[in-house]
């Protein structure tokens, strides 16, 4: 049976994780390849990379730390932040990422999208979607790390990206990132509905129940970050308990 | 030494890392004369569409190598796209010819949510019956694919989605297929990566 997949998420600045991890028997919180290996000792599903390097300087060390990533990871994993152009992406599936997600750019330029599924295949396109909340059942579709709106309904444009050529959508609630009160179930309801592609709820997981909410709407994959890195969750453990409550996971041998 | 068919179908490199992982030497072949007496299985990867594969394997010569290869008795084991091109054909935006050296046509999965990504489980059928991984049956395997072969002739290993069941490893004499990634399959990946190279080398047939 396909499983539900649980994926940490880890930003990267000029080649460095930040809001490092709580754990004790890391040599090194701030290396994305320690991280890596980190995680899928702990039975996490795949890994997603965000760069949030302000620069194109900042990104100069990205070749780098995705080899180191890719050489220490036997699971899959996603890198996104500032692609740009078909080539950029190539570059980093070449050096091993098994996925790139495409945010700003897909929106200025829509065909970017297809270009890179055309290149790379659908499977290892995934559109980042950051989604703020706009009234009734609506939602906007924000770029530029949230500062800039665009306008766009969030469900017509993962649809239109599904038309355009990407496999996978990761769908950031804007309202409930980093506030631990859940994820928008109702959007991600909606989006899992709306796109016949695997739907990545992200933005607001603060405990095993969200998660549990999470798959019970229809997600896919649901991606957090400071639960797994301050160590409030195991991965282990969730799985065990996700297991308990009927909800296929792939757990260790 | 183990030799990765490298035709510009995808990233090799991290087929590559998952042989080295259990000490194998690894060749990135470009070029069939590659293809040495001193190549002790031949690996044929790939991640994409099944057309242009398929052209590029038999414009390069690498097809009637490898039918040769097989030809001749010799270990050749398939991942993902790599299994799916050992088959006859492949329906995928047309008809495009396979090595013919697995039973049964590519066709697209019937699902709800396209591609099949994710971590889904694999069942031994027990077949051929020397070949005995020490995974249980039910084992998860890392899949990313929109098409798959339901013939089962070969079938050392079935997958179910969405109630429909399809070959996730084909294995008859020396030629084995993976329709999921093992080398993106953790441990339990890496662990019947080398019981796989090993079966197919094994010194009787």
């Amino acid at each position: 049976m396909l499983t539900k997949r649980i994926i940490p998420c880890l930003d990267v600045r000029n080649g460095r994780v930040v809001k490092g991890i709580n754990f004790q028997n890391l040599r090194d919180a701030g290396d994305p390849a320690e991280m890596a290996a980190f995680y899928m000792d702990e039975g996490a599903d795949e890994l997603v990379f965000l760069d949030i390097s302000a620069s194109a300087e900042g990104r100069g060390t990205r070749k780098d730390w995705v080899l180191k990533v890719a050489e220490a990871l036997f699971i899959p994993f996603t890198v996104g932040g500032g692609i740009s152009t078909p080539e950029e992406a190539r570059e980093i599936i070449a050096l091993g990422a098994d996925k790139i997600s495409l945010n700003t750019a897909a929106v200025n330029n829509p065909s970017l999208i297809g270009d890179c599924a055309r290149l790379l295949g659908r499977q290892g396109v995934v559109l980042a979607v950051d989604a703020k909340a706009t009234g009734e059942g609506k939602w906007e579709v924000y770029t530029s790390g949230g500062r800039t709106a665009t306008g766009m309904d969030v469900l017509e444009w993962i649809r239109e990206g599904v038309r355009r050529g990407c496999g996978e959508i990761l769908l950031t609630s804007m309202d409930r990132d980093g506030v631990k009160g859940g994820y928008d179930t109702e959007l991600n309801a909606l989006a899992a509905s709306a796109v016949s592609v695997p739907l990545i709820a992200s933005g607001g997981a603060g405990s095993a129940e969200h998660i549990l909410e999470a798959f019970r709407k229809g997600s896919d994959g649901a991606l957090a970050a400071s639960i797994f890195h301050y160590g409030e969750v195991r991965i282990g453990e969730l799985k065990e308990w996700l297991s308990e409550r009927g909800i296929p996971v792939r757990k260790r041998s | 030494m183990i030799a990765v068919v490298d035709y510009q179908v995808g990233n090799m490199g991290n087929v590559r890392r998952a042989f080295e992982s259990f000490g194998e030497e690894v060749l990135l072949a470009l070029r069939p004369e590659q293809l040495t007496e001193k190549v002790s299985l031949a690996v044929l990867p790939g991640v994409g569409a099944f057309g242009p594969a398929s052209e590029s394997l038999f414009s390069t010569g690498w097809a009637e190598r490898l039918r040769k290869w097989h030809g001749e008795g010799r270990p050749l084991l398939g991942i993902c796209l790599g299994m799916q091109l050992l088959c006859e054909e492949g329906h995928e935006d047309g008809k495009w010819p396979g090595l013919g050296l697995i039973p049964g046509a590519i066709l697209p999965l019937q699902a709800r949510k396209i591609p099949h990504m994710g971590w889904n489980s694999v069942d031994w059928t027990g077949s051929p019956a020397d070949f005995t991984p020490s995974l249980q049956s039910g084992e998860y395997f890392y899949f990313v694919h929109s098409y798959a072969l339901f013939d089962s002739s070969g079938a050392a290993g079935t997958t179910t989605l969405e109630g429909r069941t399809f070959t996730s490893m084909v294995l008859r004499g020396r030629t084995a297929g993976f329709q999921f990634h093992p080398e993106r399959s953790g441990t339990a990946g890496l662990s019947l990566l080398k019981e796989t190279a090993d079966y197919l080398r094994r010194g009787d047939l």
